[in-house]
């Protein structure tokens, strides 16, 4: 550490930023254990976007601007909008779920967390030069973008042409992701609610043949008929 | 940056962190869901805050440029929680008038 807080020329804050770094992952942790106690959903979708802001904030202290960008974009905007409009079709509020039927979700938990932290030790240190990251092809991207392709940020030349293929297959995941989510939700209120005019004759939710099928006893989803 | 400024900055940003602690008390524990509404609008505000001191800090000016995509955001998730609070539903106009027809529960 005496190395990088003497090659600066300016005051550096090498340990007030990593007190700041601490307290900032703090409140993740609060904010994080209020969205698992809490039982209102609306709180939980405000606390949520809180969540966001917070890790977002966390990722410029860590040099992730993209990243950052990201984050703050979908989990406080549009996850926040769309968590909402998921409401408009749910409850509002969720019930406590037994104790032993918790505990198969906590193990799974566990054992991830742990095969995590057992992981950390093999990652290099933080600006290693021999690390995987720096000493193969990352050097090569490195040089040869400025020339190459003439585009000043290599994230962005690799993303948008070394991997422009692979990106095109990600931008067309997500497009039809959104699709299914928008069509599920139905944003403008009606979702839940159809209505068809086959031969004149109309035919609603409500009066549909499925309908009075799923109010036969042996259907085994009551659930969702009570919530539309 | 001369010292006397960035311990001015440092400062000032860890007393924006307790802020938003006292932001996130009155979040958990806000009796109606208003003060937590403004609590969150707040918590929001204390972000973009945050985040044009620490870029200062660091040394790079140019996430400014993310505080505002955050302003945006916040403003927003905001806007999106007042309307399902008011209407129930999210494809409603801004503007009073546009949605007479709808029936807001206003």
């Amino acid at each position: 550490m005496s190395g990088i807080m003497t090659a600066a020329s300016e005051p550096s804050f090498v340990v007030p930023v990593l007190l700041l770094d601490i307290s900032l992952l703090a409140l993740l942790v609060v904010v994080a254990f209020a969205i698992v106690r809490m039982r209102s959903l609306f709180a939980i979708v405000m606390l949520q976007g809180v969540y966001s802001l917070v890790s977002a904030a966390w990722f410029v202290s860590l040099d992730a601007v993209d990243v950052a960008f990201t984050e703050a974009a979908v989990g406080a905007g549009v996850s926040t909008v769309l968590m909402l409009s998921a409401m408009l079709l749910a409850d509002r509020k969720s019930t406590p779920v037994p104790m032993r039927r918790q505990l198969g979700a906590l193990t799974v938990v566990i054992i991830a967390g742990a095969a995590m932290l057992y992981a950390v030790g093999d990652m290099p240190a933080f600006g290693d030069p021999n690390s995987p990251a720096n000493s193969y092809v990352g050097m090569d991207f490195m040089a040869k973008t400025a020339e190459e392709i003439k585009i000043p940020n290599v994230v962005t030349a690799v993303l948008a042409s070394y991997r422009g293929y692979d990106t095109f297959g990600e931008v067309v995941v997500i497009f039809s992701a959104g699709l299914g989510v928008l069509l599920l939700l139905g944003l403008n209120g009606n979702a839940g609610r159809w209505e068809a005019k086959p031969n004149g004759q109309v035919i609603k939710d409500r009066t549909a043949p499925s309908a009075s099928q799923a109010d036969a006893p042996q259907s085994d989803q009551p659930e969702m008929e009570a919530s539309t | 940056m001369s010292p006397f400024m960035g311990y001015f900055m440092l400062g000032s940003a860890f007393l924006i962190i307790v802020s938003m602690a006292l932001m996130l008390a009155r979040l958990l524990g806000g009796p109606t869901l208003y003060d937590r509404l403004l609590a969150v609008n707040s918590f929001g505000t204390k972000t973009v805050l945050f985040l044009c001191v620490f870029c200062f800090i660091i040394g790079r000016p140019d996430g400014v440029d993310i505080a505002l995509l955050y302003a945006l955001m916040n403003f927003i998730g905001t806007i999106a929680v007042l309307k399902f609070f008011n209407y129930q539903a999210l494809d409603v106009g801004l503007m009073r008038g546009n949605n007479s027809e709808r029936g807001g529960r206003s």
